[in-house]
């Protein structure tokens, strides 16, 4: 640590070390945690998952989940220690001078209490007003959140608010009070790219125009470089490296934080990073591997939840998921759909790799209909696909050998269990695994090792054609590389055909030579990925480029 | 909200006539209905007569709508066994059922959702072994005491249990752990035997209440006797209403308990811990209001069974209810009966769900649409 | 695989697949079971129970149903006294000179063998019902899934007394005696089908949305294969917590419907049975006609419970640590 400010710092962490008594020992989620914010500063704190950043938030306002514990170590605030406080001192500390935002806006409001009962029983537990004043500091609060017609709005409940306005009625809980500190876990994650930098522009707003420091814990380098004064990175349950951003991360010294700051895809390509094949010449669309025509899905919204509503069923309402959407891509390229969630692309996945069938429109993989009959079984063949959750698309209860074997057996490639045998250990080879592996269980693997596995299922039918479904949106940034590396390698061995969906531009940038991007069904824009990147028509794609945090504009 | 309560109200009508269906199969295809009314040694003409007069050589719709007509104006027929009018023997037996339900149901609710809250919220951490043995002798020495000085089980058991109950005011997570403990061991006993325990120490040992019947009645308005009027009847009342609530009260308390732990674990809780509210608010304005809104379905379902739970409690307790007639009939296939009661439970159902649908709708806004203008 | 990917070292090779038996030592369940005392103790006494009334022929000190071995003057001997004829019976003995604990043994083997056989009846046409409608939704869902509902708001014994009745009327009288037992299994079996089927629909329902399920399916595995090869082991577990508390409601019940005299023949006298005829000598001093087979129906019941309390703590990842 660099600084050595004559002022108190607000909050002051020693030595701390939290764990967990578990089944089978000791589990130490912290190993011995210092650090220091000053008044006023934003300090981020940022690592992998299970890296320990938002324990040491949860252990500095103590509110660790049991069995988890403080075992030794010292929380300083404003001078003051305070975690060995009894819990009724503590209580009077949260949210009158520590403040939190929880990562989930959906889950962290009372669904049963409009927005300004809660906030004014908040003001109101902290502060000598009155009924009549709470609410109107409540009203103001909310119009400083940037929140529309507040003084309407307060009597509405949560579930009448997006998920961004959500998020910034929790900002706007945390600092009710005033707090000298806030605590943000992962404010952003949950949210679609297109209001993440909104309410990160309003978290700083607040807390700057009241001096309040904020302690920002977030995977997402980007959150950090936007708005962080100080950069802390954790690993493991320590303190890997800190400083202020811009010298961390232009010029990182530990090799961990190389390694996590070279693994951040970014929107420029770097010249090191493989380069998609290219296809020799524009081809016109007849010779399309894949071709979309006027893709449209709807669904229809069922009735209530009562016994009786589940038994009669209300009026359907109609949902088009997926509007009129066209698209082909070339032998050996990838193609990539770019959308927040709820756009329409995984919809249009899911139809293409025949899990779902079309409203209307067509789609022709090898120059047949994969809806037809003739055309699901060459399907069967040559589409697979790669899902987002390597924990979800593994069954937990089979071996990774018969699930590696499991295409290979449903499509009675051959039934010879020595040969099934040496084409998974084959498979398992090729995306760097042992087959020692396929006598093991899903869950003796990490996730980055399972979406392996799952790409091994998919490559077992020789396919020609897969579809990604936010193949690496569930791993961590140093994983995501390897991922992807592997399939750019497979790519290119076996001229395999790609269709990529991501939320995340950078992702799509370095792997596709095609882009289209989705809004609310309907495809905005298409075209090679660095027409659509370096000159987007679509207002839309414009936003979303914006929206992707730079670090190489970092102060 | 007219037109929710009116679609409601349809769709009850088309359970009701799912049940009607299966009580009318019943009715026709079990036995002979004709045997049934006359026995076997009615005159040939007669018994053709019966038929026609019954309907039964009409198309099976016209029998259906026949029955359903029936039904709806109150007629089911005449019972086998009594050779009364269907009806009046539920009608005369009605006030019986009601008052013991009444009171049970009162009893199941207001004990198991305080202990289901109680245990929820002081259940989190299990009780350290020092509570627990403090608590334990707390509750033995003074009944081994009271045992040894002669004074019979009765004190010893009334002292303990005394010692007991107010463990929940210094012994908070011992007594949710040892109610949760009873509670496991109540679910596991059968009605009727927590009903002869009953009768075995209050009656027959203790000789201090009724061990059947429902004392003497008063009759209050066209043929509604009661109980509650006299002292008798409300003496014969207690063995068999703590009976039949018991089983409903531990499952009450076990829901409310789990479906609270589930909303004190759940992020705006921890949220509003993060806001610096105090426990009290949390749990009593936040988690309790959050924990009522999947209780109250399935507590009313619970309360609506009641009803037909009190045939075990009747029967054990010889109280003159629908139960008992019902257990009665089945014995001795007393189809007509066997239908009525069926259509009898199914409309307390209907009722019931109703009710419940009305009280959801008030409780979560996520129901109401109103708001969905004024989406952000 | 000298090509274009450069080979990593192939991950975590060290540690060899182990063996079913050393998985199930430490897997979570078994070490939850041999930290819970009160997991420990239900099973042993249940297991105790279950097979003294399989064995019972064998363990029984008299054959109660043999009217040889009776002795009428031995009748309503205290249980650990000498009878009449000399013989000491350690339960006692009822109002016909029957040795107590006989009858009981020979009673559980009759509320066993109904309890097994309606879990089993119950169990196979739930968890089929609750995986079609799980898996294949729609109309078919929407009936049994009502039908479970508005069956779920009964209580089961109403159900089942409904079916005994509506069985009693149908079958003829010369045949009841000897198919009661049979009807009482149908009655408690299809008393108890909905829990089943309910639990296991839910669990479908959220395996089916699962990406394993959607892989399946992308290389054509049929539906049917589909729900046993894939979702069935998957809910396996609720189902066995739902089997093991659904056993207990079954002797439950079966002793509930004997004991209101709707069930097993008398010459067949179950648990429930005995209850029966036991409260008959409570006022009149002779406890212990009532008190053992009592007694034994709340081990039985109690210890298959508390089994699966355990069980279902022990199978929620959610309090898992």
């Amino acid at each position: 640590m660099t600084e050595t400010d004559a002022q108190t710092p607000v909050l002051s962490v020693r030595d701390l070390v939290v764990d967990f008594p578990l089944r089978r020992g000791n589990f130490r989620a912290l190993h011995g945690v210092s650090f220091d914010i000053a008044p006023g500063e934003v300090l981020g704190v940022v690592g992998e998952s299970g890296a320990g950043k938002s324990m040491t938030g949860a252990a500095v306002i103590g509110l660790l989940t049991p069995p988890g514990r403080i075992t030794s170590g010292e929380v300083y605030l404003q001078g003051q220690r305070i975690d060995q406080l009894p819990e009724a001192e503590m209580v009077k500390l949260r949210g009158k001078r520590i403040g939190m935002v929880m990562q989930d806006p959906l889950t962290s409001l009372n669904p049963l209490f409009t927005v300004g009962q809660q906030l004014i029983e908040t003001i109101r537990q902290h502060l000598p007003l009155s009924e009549a004043e709470a609410r109107a500091r409540a009203v103001s609060l909310l119009e400083e959140a940037g929140i529309p017609r507040a003084a309407e709005r307060i009597d509405s409940y949560p579930h009448q608010f997006s998920g961004g306005m959500r998020q910034r009625v929790v900002i706007a809980l945390a600092i009710a009070a005033d707090p000298e500190l806030v605590i943000a876990d992962e404010p952003t994650s949950a949210l679609d790219v297109s209001v993440q930098a909104q309410v990160i522009k309003v978290l700083k707003k607040l807390c700057e125009s009241r001096g309040a420091a904020i302690m920002l814990i977030t995977h997402d380098m980007g959150v950090i470089a936007q708005i962080a004064d100080r950069i802390l990175v954790m690993n493991a349950g320590r303190i890997v490296e800190s400083g202020p951003v811009g010298q961390v991360i232009r010029h990182p010294r530990e090799p961990y934080t190389i390694k996590l700051i070279d693994s951040i895809p970014t929107l420029n390509r770097e010249s090191e990073a493989p380069v998609p094949a290219e296809a020799a010449t524009p081809e016109s669309a007849q010779d399309a591997y894949v071709r979309v025509e006027n893709l449209t899905r709807d669904f229809s919204l069922g009735g209530g939840g009562s016994f009786f509503g589940r038994l009669f069923g209300g009026k359907d309402k109609i949902f088009r998921a997926v509007n009129d959407v066209s698209f082909s891509i070339r032998r050996g390229e990838t193609y990539g759909l770019v959308g927040e969630s709820g756009s329409g692309k995984s919809t249009c996945a899911k139809m293409i790799a025949g899990l779902i069938p079309p409203s209307s429109g067509r789609i022709f993989v090898d120059g047949a209909d994969v809806w037809s009959a003739e055309g699901a079984a060459s399907r069967r063949r040559n589409v697979q696909m790669i899902f987002q959750d390597p924990y979800a698309s593994l069954n937990p209860r089979w071996r990774v050998g018969s699930i590696v074997a499991e295409p290979i057996k449903a499509l009675k490639l051959t039934s010879n269990r020595s040969e099934i045998e040496d084409r998974v250990a084959d498979l398992l080879r090729k995306v760097r695994l042992d087959p020692v592996a396929m006598r093991k269980y899903p869950h003796e693997f990490s996730g980055g090792q399972r979406q392996r596995i799952a790409i091994a299922r998919a490559l077992s039918t020789q396919p020609a054609f897969i579809v990604c479904d936010e193949p690496t949106s569930a791993l961590d940034v140093s994983v995501q590389a390897q991922v992807l590396d592997l399939m750019s390698g497979l790519q290119e061995e076996y001229g395999l055909t790609y269709l990529l969906i991501s939320h995340n531009l950078a992702v799509i940038r370095q792997m596709a030579n095609d882009v289209g991007v989705m809004r609310q069904g309907v495809l905005e824009e298409s075209g090679p990925v660095d027409e659509i990147f370096d000159h987007p028509k679509a207002e839309y794609t414009r936003m979303l480029l914006d929206a992707v945090p730079d670090l190489d504009k970092v102060a | 909200m007219l037109a929710f309560i009116l679609r409601r109200l349809l769709q009850s009508l088309i359970v009701m006539l799912a049940v009607a269906f299966i009580a009318f199969l019943m009715f026709r295809f079990v036995g002979d209905p004709v045997e049934g009314m006359m026995g076997v040694d009615a005159r040939l003409a007669d018994r053709e007569a019966l038929r026609d007069r019954l309907g039964l050589n009409d198309p099976f719709y016209m029998q259906f709508w026949t029955f359903v007509k029936n039904a709806a104006r109150g007629e089911f027929g005449i019972s086998y066994r009594l050779q009364q009018p269907v009806t009046q023997l539920i009608l005369s037996r009605l006030p019986a059922t009601i008052e013991l339900a009444v009171v049970s149901a009162s009893l199941a609710l207001i004990v198991g959702v305080t202990l289901g809250v109680f245990t929820a919220i002081h259940g989190r951490l299990p009780p350290s072994s020092r509570e627990t043995l403090t608590a334990l002798a707390a509750i033995i020495l003074p009944a081994l005491a009271l045992w040894f000085l002669g004074r019979g089980l009765l004190w010893s058991f009334g002292a303990a249990a005394l010692i007991f109950v107010s463990t929940a005011f210094w012994a908070k997570s011992f007594f949710s752990q040892a109610v949760m403990a009873v509670s496991l061991v109540g679910v596991s006993l059968p009605t009727f035997l927590i009903g002869i325990g009953l009768i075995f120490v209050f009656a027959v040992e203790l000789k201090l209440l009724p061990s059947f019947g429902r004392g003497q009645t008063v009759e209050l308005w066209k043929g509604w006797s009661t109980g509650f009027l006299t002292k008798s009847g409300l003496l014969s009342l207690i063995l068999p209403a703590v009976t039949l609530s018991l089983f409903q009260m531990t499952l009450i308390m076990r829901l409310v308990r789990a479906e609270m732990q589930e909303v004190l674990r759940s992020d705006y809780i921890r949220f509003a811990r993060a806001r610096g509210l105090p426990e009290s608010t949390i749990n009593f304005r936040h988690a309790l209001k959050n924990t009522m809104v999947p209780v109250i379905t399935i507590t009313g379902l619970q309360l609506g069974s009641i009803i037909a739970f009190a045939i075990i409690t009747e029967t054990v307790f010889n109280w003159p209810g629908v139960g008992s007639l019902f257990v009665n009939s089945v014995q001795a296939v007393d189809v007509p009966v066997m239908a009525a009661y069926l259509l009898f439970v199914a409309l307390v159902f209907v009722v019931i769900n109703l009710i419940v649908d009305l009280l959801y709708y008030l409780v979560d806004p996520r129901l109401r649409v109103d708001g969905r203008s004024g989406r952000a | 695989m000298t090509e274009a990917p450069p080979p990593e070292a192939p991950v975590e090779a060290a540690a060899p697949a182990r063996g079913f038996w050393a998985r199930f030592w430490d897997s979570d369940v078994f070490w939850s079971y041999r930290h819970n005392p009160v997991a420990v103790v239900s099973s042993l006494v249940a297991l105790t129970l279950i097979l003294a009334a399989v064995f019972a022929p064998w363990i029984a000190p008299h054959d109660p149903f043999n009217p040889a071995t009776l002795q009428l003057m031995d009748g309503f001997t205290p249980p650990g006294e000498a009878a009449m004829s000399g013989t000491v019976y350690r339960f006692g003995t009822d109002d016909q000179g029957r040795d107590l604990l006989s009858t009981i043994l020979y009673g559980s083997r009759v509320s066993l063998f109904v309890g097994f056989a309606a879990t089993l009846f119950s169990m196979t046409l739930g968890v089929s019902l609750g995986l079609f409608a799980g898996y294949r939704g729609g109309l078919a869902d929407t009936i049994i899934m009502r039908v479970a509902d508005v069956q779920l708001s009964f209580p089961a014994i109403l159900i089942a007394l409904l079916i005994f009745g509506v069985a009693q009327g149908v079958i003829p009288p010369n045949k009841q005696e000897s198919m009661a037992i049979w009807v009482l299994i149908l009655a408690i079996g299809l008393a108890n089908w909905a829990q089943f089927a309910r639990t296991v629909r839910g669990a479908a329902m959220v395996e089916r949305q699962k990406d394993y399920v959607s892989a399946a399916r992308i290389m054509g595995v049929p539906g049917p294969a589909i729900a046993f090869k894939h979702v069935l082991p998957n809910v396996l577990g609720p189902v066995l917590v739902i089997a093991t508390i659904s056993l207990a409601l079954a002797i439950i019940e079966e002793a509930t419907l004997s004991y209101l005299g709707v069930g097993v023949p008398p010459t067949q006298p179950s648990l429930g049975t005995l209850i029966r005829i036991g409260q008959r000598f409570l006022f009149s001093g002779e406890w212990w006609i009532l008190f053992f087979p009592a007694l034994m129906l709340i081990l039985l019941a109690l210890s298959v419970n508390l089994l699966g309390d355990w069980l279902r703590d022990a199978l929620n990842p959610k309090l898992r640590q």
